[in-house]
């Protein structure tokens, strides 16, 4: 098994038990759209956890430019793309109701239809997308 | 203890994403680019994280009857399918296919002080907000 392979599945085990942790926890879905969305205006009334679970997420990222600053990755689309991708993904989870952890982690879990109708068409627009922006590009 | 034992789980999070590749626009690109020199590696991300928490949730729902630092568990109950979920999801994927980034990776992107990461997360904002605008009409 080629080492990319173990990693996936090494820090793919841990975002599951982080997940499972916030749910023994709090009783949380751990979806980061929506825990982000929570905090966004309306905002709902449990705004604490939210908050301290972005800074452990972002404190991460912190950390991993120190400790093994490859595995965050440079952009390989120009910055205007990059902000149009961010614009439609921040819409695009606010609107379905969630992205890859709540919808993808969390929700196939579960076994949730909605869940599993969302992962299917995020997967398909997603590749579609790669491989239109790969031929343009 | 329960904003601490919030952020640290946020931190396992994020460290999950970082070894995972999920970080890693080129990466994510070249997963979902089925069509063009298909990298299969990150397919074991959701692997791992699903069988974990798919195990880890159903043994805290057979245990425990609330979460330890809250009354009750909060999970989604619907189950039908609409045109906001699967548009939402549509979109979504558009945005991670362009990018290579979704909210989580790109908040810990943020957090690595990449410049992609930062832009990613503050257009991702905007876009949340402007849905929240829309859906309130």
């Amino acid at each position: 098994m080629p080492t990319s392979w173990l990693l996936a599945l090494g820090g793919g085990a841990l975002i599951g038990a982080a997940s499972a942790l916030l749910f023994l926890t709090h009783g949380r879905i751990a979806g980061i759209s929506g825990v982000l969305g929570g905090l966004l205006p309306p905002a709902a009334p449990d705004r604490a956890w939210r908050l301290a679970f972005l800074v452990g997420l972002v404190a991460a990222g912190v950390a991993g430019a120190v400790v093994a600053p490859s595995a965050i990755g440079a952009s390989v689309r120009p910055l205007l793309a990059v902000v149009a991708a961010g614009l439609l993904v921040g819409f695009g989870t606010g609107l379905g109701s969630g992205c890859t952890s709540g919808h993808g982690v969390c929700g196939l879990s579960r076994g949730s239809p909605r869940s599993l109708a969302a992962v299917m068409t995020f997967m398909a627009t997603g590749a579609a997308t790669a491989f239109v922006a790969g031929v343009v590009s | 203890m329960s904003l601490v034992m919030a952020g640290v789980v946020g931190a396992l999070f994020g460290a999950g994403l970082l070894v995972s590749g999920m970080t890693q626009p080129a990466k994510v690109i070249g997963f979902l680019d089925v069509a063009g020199g298909w990298d299969p590696s990150l397919a074991f991300v959701m692997g791992g994280a699903v069988v974990v928490y798919g195990l880890a949730w159903r043994l805290v729902r057979a245990r425990r009857r609330e979460p330890w630092f809250d009354a009750a568990f909060h999970l989604p109950t619907r189950r039908d399918l609409d045109a906001r979920l699967l548009g939402g999801a549509a979109i979504f994927g558009v945005g991670w296919g362009l990018g290579g980034l979704c909210p989580g990776p790109g908040l810990v992107a943020a957090g690595g002080g990449a410049t992609t990461g930062l832009a990613f997360v503050a257009a991702m904002l905007v876009g949340l907000l402007a849905q929240r605008r829309f859906a309130r009409g």
